[in-house]
């Protein structure tokens, strides 16, 4: 593995430009300061509650992020390349989705191949046909973007589900905000605190012809004991919207309301964080006591709009990832801007071959994998990990894919020996509204505390960092 | 409103109010078992802590007869197996709270969350008198910052009123059952009058509800049994009084009515109790039985509380 590039400090001891005036503001302070500080800040976000659960893990039932106090900083005009490649990137992704549930055409043209659809769990058959709100599936797309040098970005996943941690991107804002006035003033760091605002706005624009004008939008969260509820709540507050569990919901002929103090009220737009299989008992898991009964026929009526849509499963896999470049090319007839890592289909039997040929120095993770579980790193791995994997692979070759090991690009960070470069990936909100596409500045960057460690997940010890995109001044 | 938000905004004030309850019975209980016998003192207080608190019944199964110091305060403050005990409530409120973090303020939230992680520190087996003096306290100053940030930082709709009416329903629920364990030393024919005995009584229960010096403002006289029935029942002024918590109940009803443009029946029951109690006179309330009007205004509150929950929180 190559030295990973440093998004600081140059190889040559040189400061990159995004970070001068960072450079020198840590050449001044004392790390009595630093740790100060950090721990104020770790103060702050026990208080307010900024939580996540962890399963299976009872000790730690509500657990902090770890916060890095220093911040991930990228340039103006590294961050609008980044932009544009995102928002073609989720254009693609809902133009693919509405073909999968509707004409096919992409599995027509031998582009995607049919059982990665037919065969993936997460195909809805119901969405066949179905019409959704403005033909829009995907509204809320988090995709993570990793480093590797000045110029280079590759998209290592599209999260087209329910993607979360967008209230890290904003209270780390707040906190930074909170702690490091001075930094701000010698920054010119665009703000992320409208993100909200956009929200709201696209879930309005996404509300289904037959609401009124001023639509009613809620959050649906499973409830408190999900690993993410501190960020449902925060959202329904920063939007100004009712955060309900299912059972606050009921449908009758095919309308949805919520239970209120002073009768039913009507319900247009529903921001759910709760996965399909819970969403409606009687369409999916009949055990499911989160979702709403028929939920499901009023979205086919076309009352209510569910965003994100129902199926989007099928285009955030790590196995259709591999074919985004032509499914970019395929319905935008342009080249992709953003890179996908390379990545071997162990579906294929050549490419097979090459993963277990090489799986000492490749990347496995399961197709469905997620949090960072189920995956492994095969220069940090065991003798016998790797030939546990090599008999996974050999038993379900569809069920994997695999990637070089990829030097994420390292950023400064504050850990118990002081200053040192840790790995960092990115995660930038996508939002589709049936007006436009909406994105802010930045994202969320996630770090992994451990040196040399990749596994920036937060189930597994990874931090956070505020993330800065500096104005052109 | 969310029905589920408003139920939660209402049993979270009632768990707060009633935390702060249990707090100050805790403290009066300690002081009246630390007097002499001579002056009232007895091992008896522990008991009627535990049937103020409404919870002997449930005592006895775990503990059996044995009321002592150790563990009636274990069982008031503590025991997880008392669902009414202080760290109980807390327990309550905070899970409340998560689950409509939209509905508060940052302050009332901070001030649960917070004293929530306190609570945390404080060992809970063999206190001292001091740790014991420290965590009533803390106690105390968390229900007068949950109150006074609600108070300061909600906005004045159905929230705040929600949150009000079930503050003021614990609260009146609270003063009646302090009347009703008491109510035999305030019998205006009680033979000891002006006694040390019972004076450390009736000082007790005013401290209770923390109106000792309140009651000298009002009524400019030594205490005496059946203006402290007067003062915790009638009187208007006196903030835990059953008048007062009705005519804070009745407003914040009235408000939601108002607001929702409908009136309902736990409209019209908090009006009939406010107008009840704003016709009697102490005099009759001891001719037809002191002890038989508390019952009946803790029967009646209770109604209410149904009432609320069928009109507004199902």
């Amino acid at each position: 593995m190559s030295v990973a590039f440093d998004e600081m400090t140059n190889a040559d001891g040189s400061i990159r430009a995004a970070y001068t005036a960072l450079a020198k503001w840590l050449n001044g302070v004392p790390p009595e300061v630093l740790d100060f500080r950090r721990k104020e800040a770790e103060f702050i976000f026990r208080r307010i509650g900024i939580t996540f659960a962890v399963y299976g893990d009872s000790d730690a039932q509500e657990r902090l992020i770890p916060f890095d106090i220093i911040p991930r900083i990228l340039t103006g005009g590294e961050w609008g390349r980044l932009s544009k490649g995102l928002e073609q990137r989720t254009k693609a992704l809902n133009l693919y989705i509405k073909d999968v549930y509707s004409k096919r055409d992409i599995l027509k043209a031998g582009i995607v191949p049919e059982d990665l659809v037919y065969q993936n769990p997460v195909f809805r058959p119901e969405m066949n046909g179905q019409k959704v709100p403005h033909d829009l599936y995907v509204h809320i797309a988090g995709i993570d973007v990793v480093r590797v040098d000045s110029e280079t970005f590759y998209v290592l996943e599209d999260n087209a589900r329910t993607p979360s941690g967008v209230s890290y991107m904003l209270e780390n804002r707040e906190i930074m905000m909170r702690l490091f006035p001075e930094l701000f003033a010698e920054n010119r760091v665009a703000p992320v605190e409208n993100y909200t605002d956009e929200l709201l706005a696209t879930l309005k624009s996404l509300a289904p012809v037959t609401a009124n004008n001023d639509p009613v939008v809620v959050v649906l969260t499973p409830g408190i004991f999900n690993s993410a509820y501190y960020e449902h709540s925060f959202l329904a507050d920063k939007l100004g919207v009712e955060l309900v569990e299912g059972r606050d919901l009921f449908i009758r002929n095919d309308v949805v309301y919520m239970r209120t103090t002073e009768g039913p009220k009507r319900v247009d737009v529903i921001y759910r964080r709760l996965d399909d299989d819970f969403l409606d008992p009687l369409a999916f898991r009949p055990d499911s006591a989160l979702g709403v009964p028929g939920l499901m026929s009023a979205y086919n009526a076309g009352n209510v709009t569910l965003t994100n849509a129902v199926g989007t499963g099928v285009a955030d896999d790590k196995a259709v990832y591999s074919y985004m470049p032509d499914i970019i090319r395929f319905y935008l007839g342009e080249e992709p801007l953003l890179k996908n890592v390379p990545t071997w289909r162990c579906r294929e039997a050549d490419h097979l071959k090459y993963v277990l040929d090489h799986l000492n120095e490749l990347v496995v993770k399961e197709v469905h994998g997620s949090g960072g579980y189920g995956m492994l790193i095969g220069p940090r791995a065991d003798k016998a990990q790797i030939e546990l994997f090599r008999a996974k692979l050999k038993q379900d070759p569809t069920n994997f894919i695999a990637q070089p090991t990829l030097a994420l690009s390292t950023c400064p960070t504050f850990v118990d020996e002081g200053i040192a470069p840790r790995h960092v990936d990115l995660r930038p909100f996508v939002l589709t509204g049936s007006d436009r596409v909406r994105i802010v500045p930045g994202g969320l960057t996630r770090v992994a505390l451990e040196a040399g460690s990749l596994v920036v997940n937060s189930s597994q010890g990874g931090g956070t960092k505020d993330t800065w995109v500096l104005e052109e001044s | 409103m969310l029905s589920r938000t408003a139920d939660n905004l209402y049993w979270l004030a009632r768990y707060m109010e009633r935390a702060d309850c249990l707090a100050r019975i805790l403290d009066v209980t300690q002081r009246l078992a630390q007097l002499p016998a001579a002056y009232g003192g007895s091992t008896n207080e522990w008991r009627s802590a535990l049937l103020t608190a409404g919870c002997a019944d449930l005592f006895k199964q775990v503990h059996g007869e044995e009321a002592t110091e150790q563990n009636v305060i274990n069982f008031l403050a503590f025991a997880p197996e008392n669902p009414s005990s202080i760290r109980n409530c807390f327990e309550i409120a905070r899970t409340n709270a998560r689950s409509v973090r939209t509905a508060l303020t940052i302050e009332m939230w901070e001030t649960i969350n917070s004293a929530w992680l306190e609570l945390k520190r404080y060992s809970t087996k063999n206190m001292t008198r001091e740790e014991l003096a420290r965590f009533l306290s803390f106690v105390k100053e968390t229900s007068l910052r949950f109150d006074g940030a609600a108070y300061r930082t909600m906005l004045r709709n159905d929230a705040f009123w929600f949150s009000r009416v079930g503050m003021y329903v614990e609260r009146a629920d609270n003063t009646a059952r302090i009347l009703d364990v008491k109510y035999h030393v305030l019998l205006p024919d009680s033979e000891h009058i002006g006694g040390p005995l019972d004076y450390f009584q009736w000082a007790s229960i005013l401290r209770s509800v923390s109106a000792l010096t309140s009651f000298h403002w009002v009524y400019r006289e030594s205490v005496k049994p059946w203006l402290v029935a007067d003062l915790l029942i009638l009187n208007a002024q006196m903030p835990r009084s059953l008048t007062s918590c009705y005519q804070n109940i009745t407003r914040y009803l009235d408000d939601i009515a108002a607001y929702y443009g409908r009136q309902g029946s736990s409209q019209r029951l908090a009006r009939n109790t406010l107008t009840r109690l704003g016709n009697s006179r102490m005099d009759d309330i001891f001719q037809t039985g002191l002890h038989e009007f508390i019952d009946g205004f803790v029967v009646e509150n209770n109604r209410l509380g149904s009432f609320v929950t069928e009109q507004y929180l199902l």
